[in-house]
């Protein structure tokens, strides 16, 4: 006995020695599978990056939960004549290290967007002078008229000219210069929270700005949040489960179950904007990749309509996404276009698909490669091993090609274009459908138009259409021609749009939080229970 | 001897230009480092002009004689990703991984032996099989089913356990064992060296990578104890030992094991290269944020100036180990210092 109690005593020692120190309240741990690469706001255009600097740094409009534009260091603005668009500034905002924002800073931002070694100099296309007015009202004249000249301004984070100018940090890093830049590790932006330390993948913590200018409407009731990339995915659902992270993403599909058994987990799943789509080469007169020789088979639509009906995504759908998608029938999420309900996916038919294989030409099918990545969308490899059946049954063969993206994008995208037949998925930056018609639907050109439109479909009308897009004003009219413009991509079977890829977050029961569709995460609408 | 170590050195140079040469020929099959550095929508002719900016148009042999030149003055270039000197980088990671390879090398040491020195003495004795039998595991579990297997019980299961009580007399939450599944722990720097090894949750965060890197030298340690001893406990002068009447303990450990020594120092001298170097998977499984895990993101992004200075990096650790284990062999082998030619074909 007197033994069993001494063990139990040392276990007890052990213990005391062994317990964390007790949590600070509202400290707040999530994790991401990766970390930013830099803290620099336009040294790379990419989701995760610029979401976890909205924390930090603001632009001249935000985006709500149902990503709704509203005022941020803009109060207002309006649309003086059709090319020039008048911004007023907030009044009273103060940087984190106490200066002062007004019109300097915003035409200093605009410049330094759009230097060498910026990767979101698109933020700014079109625009040919900004002027300055008064110290907090700023004109933007654009070469076109462009009714949706701030749409991507979410994310074109304002800097602060003095401090960038203090710390030697007037241009984004270029990593040909081989030096590093101030703003690579340092921030002073206008958002609710700042930096407090970071080891670039290794931990990040910040905490809330007492100075931010909207704190009396302030949602979370976060005093400390702490990041921490883990790159494991089995690991990151371990650590939420265990208790060490209070929210982490994404969810791994096969693990959503798990996290929703749990007591003490949720996962909030819903609909990305990314839609997942296959592409098919029409633009080499000979097919890469294919025992057919001397043609193109994909220039033949009823061989185009035949893929498209040989696809099951339902199937997909309940298989292989486990419930997490939403099959489409148009290239851009339904919840970026407002008619979009007008659009249905054409019936999963394999035998309409072999009769047109056999009305065009191929009564036993043909043989095709498949170009697939293997680590960016969601179970993207495994999508492309169910499309290779799913053909394989109307008597197409598939050869299949699945690699990681750094090799897969360098393969397909242009200039070396060497693919006939392949997987993307896109999502509009600018959250409309110009950008997506612009970029993967319009016959591609010296000029930038179809630089995504790997596959090479082209139609002009859709090209006359994607221009005029571009500057129509009127909401209405402007509609029309964006269903116009999908109708016929539609009709002509250009590409076969799969899926909205879902989002899926995983948290602990006691926090709540707002799961916007751009998968971008905003610590300010975080509540710990 | 000073010749000796002359010859070394200007092989090990050789080596470590070969390491170089070798990696730079295989970037060219990782995929374009352009299209992980830009967001999806730069243009083609910005694309086009970074490329052209990062050099990486020019032929290989060009890029290579640029490396060549700037590691040579130290300047492994900045990181395409993370926009920041690699050196620093890799300085700044160095710790987490020495560290931890330091702890598991010491922790098979330890457990190794003695479990070697129990199964040798006690071939046929039921906890010696056991031993083995776990010894199995270590050598055919891949280290990442290790870690998650660990990860699972240490951390999942005994946070969401229930409390245990102890004879009805108090309860014992099993929730204070818990070991952290990711990371760390806090750390202390003491001029640039961060180290986990001054804090608790530090020591703690150790525990499970170090267990998950170290299991397989520990096996293989065990192992090669145990057969040394076999062979040892047969020979005469143990047997004469033994007639002269010497207390087992004396026998077992002041003779025996004290001649097993000899190869297990080598192995574990060679091993050690293998452990900082295999650290890749334990460090990705725990997010330890060490070098190697900086490496295996830097694959996934065609980080090139990453890549080639880790591989130089670890190419310099395996030479200065083999460079010091070969001066071992001198040391301890009086024949080697007169046959001198066959040292050098140790490497």
């Amino acid at each position: 006995m007197r033994k069993t109690l001494m063990a139990a005593a040392a276990v007890a020692v052990l213990a005391g020695a062994f317990s964390a120190p007790a949590a600070e309240a509202k400290t707040f741990r999530w994790a991401f599978q990766g970390d930013a690469q830099s803290l620099d706001p336009y040294s790379l255009n990419e989701t995760f990056t610029l979401g976890l600097l909205g924390n930090v740094y603001e632009g001249l409009i935000r985006r709500d939960e149902n990503l709704k534009i509203e005022p941020a260091l803009a109060e207002s603005w309006e649309i003086v004549e059709p090319t020039r668009w008048r911004f007023h500034l907030r009044k009273g905002v103060k940087f984190q290290n106490g200066n002062a924002f007004n019109a300097d800073d915003v035409l200093f931002s605009a410049d330094r967007v759009r230097a060498d070694g910026s990767d979101l100099k698109t933020r700014l296309a079109g625009v040919t002078e900004i002027v300055k007015v008064d110290d907090y009202t700023v004109d933007f004249v654009t070469e076109a008229p462009n009714p949706i000249l701030n749409a991507e301004w979410a994310t074109w984070y304002i800097m602060d000219k003095e401090w960038s100018e203090a710390n030697g940090a007037t241009a984004p890093t270029d990593v040909t210069k081989g030096k590093e830049n101030y703003a690579t590790r340092n921030t002073n932006g206008t958002g609710p929270f700042m930096v407090v330390s970071r080891e670039t993948d290794v931990k990040t913590v910040l905490k809330p700005y007492d100075g931010w200018w909207d704190n009396a409407n302030k949602k979370h009731n976060l005093t400390e949040v702490v990041f921490t990339p883990i790159g494991s995915d089995a690991t990151r659902v371990a650590a939420l489960l265990s208790g060490e992270i209070d929210m982490m993403y994404p969810v791994p599909v096969q693990d959503m179950n798990r996290l929703e058994k749990d007591p003490n987990t949720d996962v909030l799943a819903g609909p990305e904007l990314r839609t997942i789509f296959l592409g098919m080469d029409q633009e080499y007169d000979e097919l890469l990749y294919s025992n057919v020789k001397g043609k193109n088979p994909f220039k033949d639509i009823r061989v185009r309509e035949a893929f498209y009906r040989a696809v099951d995504v339902e199937a997909i759908k309940k298989k292989i996404m486990r419930g997490l998608s939403t099959p489409s029938a148009l290239m851009i999420s339904p919840f970026l276009f407002s008619r979009s309900d007008e659009f249905k996916r054409p019936d999963y038919d394999p035998e309409k698909s072999k009769k047109l294989l056999a009305d065009a030409g191929y009564p036993n099918g043909f043989e095709v490669g498949m170009d697939c990545p293997n680590n960016r969308y969601v179970n993207d490899e495994k999508i492309c091993q169910a499309v290779v059946a799913m053909l394989a049954k109307v008597g197409v063969k598939v050869d299949l090609l699945a690699q990681p993206k750094a090799q897969y994008f360098a393969k397909i995208l242009r200039p070396k274009r060497d693919t006939s037949f392949y997987l993307l998925g896109w999502t509009p930056g600018s959250f409309d459908s110009w950008n997506v018609l612009y970029n993967i639907i319009a016959t591609p050109a010296d000029d930038g138009r179809g630089k995504f439109n790997v596959g090479g479909y082209s139609n002009a009308k859709v090209d006359e259409l994607t221009a005029k897009i571009l500057s129509e004003t009127d909401a209405k009219k402007r509609d029309q021609m964006i269903f116009d413009a999908y109708t016929q991509l539609n009709d002509d079977w250009g590409y076969i749009p799969l899926h909205q890829q879902g989002l899926a977050w995983g948290k602990r029961s006691n926090v709540s939080l707002a799961q916007r569709a751009d998968n971008q995460f905003m610590l300010y609408y975080v509540k710990v229970n | 001897m000073v010749a000796f170590i002359i010859r070394r050195f200007i092989q090990s140079l050789f080596v470590m230009f070969v390491v170089a040469l070798v990696s730079f020929a295989m970037f060219q099959f990782i995929g374009d480092p352009v299209n992980q550095m830009v967001g999806i929508e730069t243009s083609l002719a910005e694309r086009a002009a970074l490329r052209e900016r990062l050099g990486l148009n020019d032929p290989i042999v060009v890029q290579f004689w640029h490396f060549i030149l700037n590691a040579v003055s130290g300047d492994f270039g900045i990181s395409y990703q993370h926009k920041r000197p690699v050196a620093d980088m890799l300085l700044e990671r160095l710790p987490a991984t020495l560290e931890l390879s330091a702890v598991s090398a010491l922790f098979s040491l330890l457990v190794g032996i003695p479990m070697g020195v129990y199964t040798g003495l006690n071939r046929d004795g039921f906890l010696a099989k056991i031993f083995l039998t776990i010894s199995l595991i270590g050598i055919s579990l891949p280290t990442f089913l290790i870690g998650i297997l660990l990860i699972f019980v240490f951390s999942v299961t005994l946070a969401n356990a229930p409390p245990i009580s102890v004879f009805g007399l108090f309860a014992i939450d099993p929730s204070v064992l818990q070991l952290p599944s990711f990371g760390r722990g806090t750390v202390v720097e003491i001029g640039g060296w961060r180290t986990g090894l001054l804090t608790a949750d530090g020591l703690k965060a150790l525990i499970m990578p170090s267990i998950t890197l170290g299991l397989f030298q520990l096996t293989l340690i065990m192992r090669l104890v145990r057969s040394e001893m076999l062979e040892v406990l047969r020979t005469d002068y143990i047997k004469f030992a033994r007639a002269r009447g010497l207390a087992n303990r004396a026998i077992n450990f002041g003779h025996a094991l004290k001649n097993t020594l000899v190869p297990v120092i080598t192995i574990t001298g060679l091993q050690v290269g293998s452990i900082i170097a295999f650290a890749i998977i334990t460090e990705t499984v725990f997010q330890w944020p060490g070098m190697g895990q900086m490496f295996l993101q830097a694959v996934q992004n065609v980080d090139i100036p990453i890549m080639a200075a880790y591989l130089m990096l670890i190419a310099f650790f395996f030479v200065i180990i083999n460079l010091i284990v070969d001066m071992l062999y001198y040391v301890v082998d009086p024949r080697l210092r007169v046959d001198t030619g066959k040292a050098a074909g140790h490497g």
